[in-house]
């Protein structure tokens, strides 16, 4: 059954991933990217991660795909987009991404299988232990950051670039 | 329960449909997606050896991941709109001033 689910949820998400790249206009690459952070947070579920899942589909899903498709409508770039990259570039983009993958894939099935392990079921009791007990101050950090990029991207929204 | 080395390739295939999205894409917001997709592949990663690991650790990171791409999200998205305003233009090859 676990097999099953991680092998569906799987085949969307890279359809997904696949879709955000080859889509010729950048709404629907967004729309794909929906998909694919869903699919993820289904895989979250099936890691007995439901906490993360749902971060997964309120942050990301609910979020930041919404800004993507807030500024692909404001700017409306899709109809003015010429023809994508030169054939060169494009065949060198799939060479490098081929040798990444190979590499990576080499790494990751020569890792040593590591055993099943049981997991207490109370996730979200546990994330938050972590959270605020062991890793207090990346906590607040992180606060600070998002602060930092709300100011910044008022600052860049804003102002006039004219110089 | 499925081997771990499946959700680590799963992450691969992922994170390299990313970069080769970044390497070939020329609108600037497409690129940045596909960035999306690779910290959502590392992310993956992080999640998997949390639940092979039997550590929390992974998961507090993956929340810290969750905030840097949302920062990076609006700031990146705000560049992209004075890019616009500036250029009329989200096509990265009509923006080489820093080109040598």
């Amino acid at each position: 059954m676990e097999i099953v689910l991680f092998f569906l949820f799987a085949a969307i998400a890279v359809a997904g991933a696949l879709g955000v790249v080859l889509a010729r206009q950048s709404d629907h690459s967004a729309l794909f990217l929906l998909l694919n952070f869903v699919a993820l947070a289904a895989i979250y579920v099936t890691l007995n991660a439901p906490f993360l899942a749902a971060v997964q589909v309120i942050v990301y899903a609910g979020a930041i795909v919404v800004m993507f498709l807030f500024v692909v409508i404001m700017l409306n770039v899709a109809h003015r987009e010429r023809p994508e990259t030169k054939p060169a570039q494009r065949y060198a983009g799939l060479l490098l991404g081929a040798l990444l993958l190979v590499g990576l894939i080499y790494v990751a099935a020569s890792n040593p299988q590591l055993p099943p392990a049981l997991t207490r079921t109370d996730n979200v009791a546990d994330v938050g232990e972590a959270l605020f007990a062991e890793h207090l101050l990346p906590f607040e950090l992180a606060g600070l950051l998002l602060l930092i990029g709300v100011v910044g991207a008022v600052v860049l929204g804003k102002r006039k670039l004219e110089d | 329960m499925i081997s771990s080395s499946l959700y680590l390739i799963l992450s691969a295939i992922l994170f390299t449909i990313g970069v080769v999205g970044v390497l070939t894409r020329r609108n600037a917001i497409v690129i940045l997606m596909c960035i999306e997709l690779m910290l959502n592949s590392v992310n993956l990663t992080f999640v998997a050896f949390s639940r092979y690991l039997v550590s929390m650790t992974g998961q507090v990171f993956v929340l810290m991941t969750v905030a840097v791409a949302a920062a990076e999200v609006a700031v990146g998205l705000g560049l992209i709109i004075a890019l616009y305003r500036q250029k009329k233009t989200a096509d990265i090859d009509d923006v080489n001033i820093l080109k040598w």
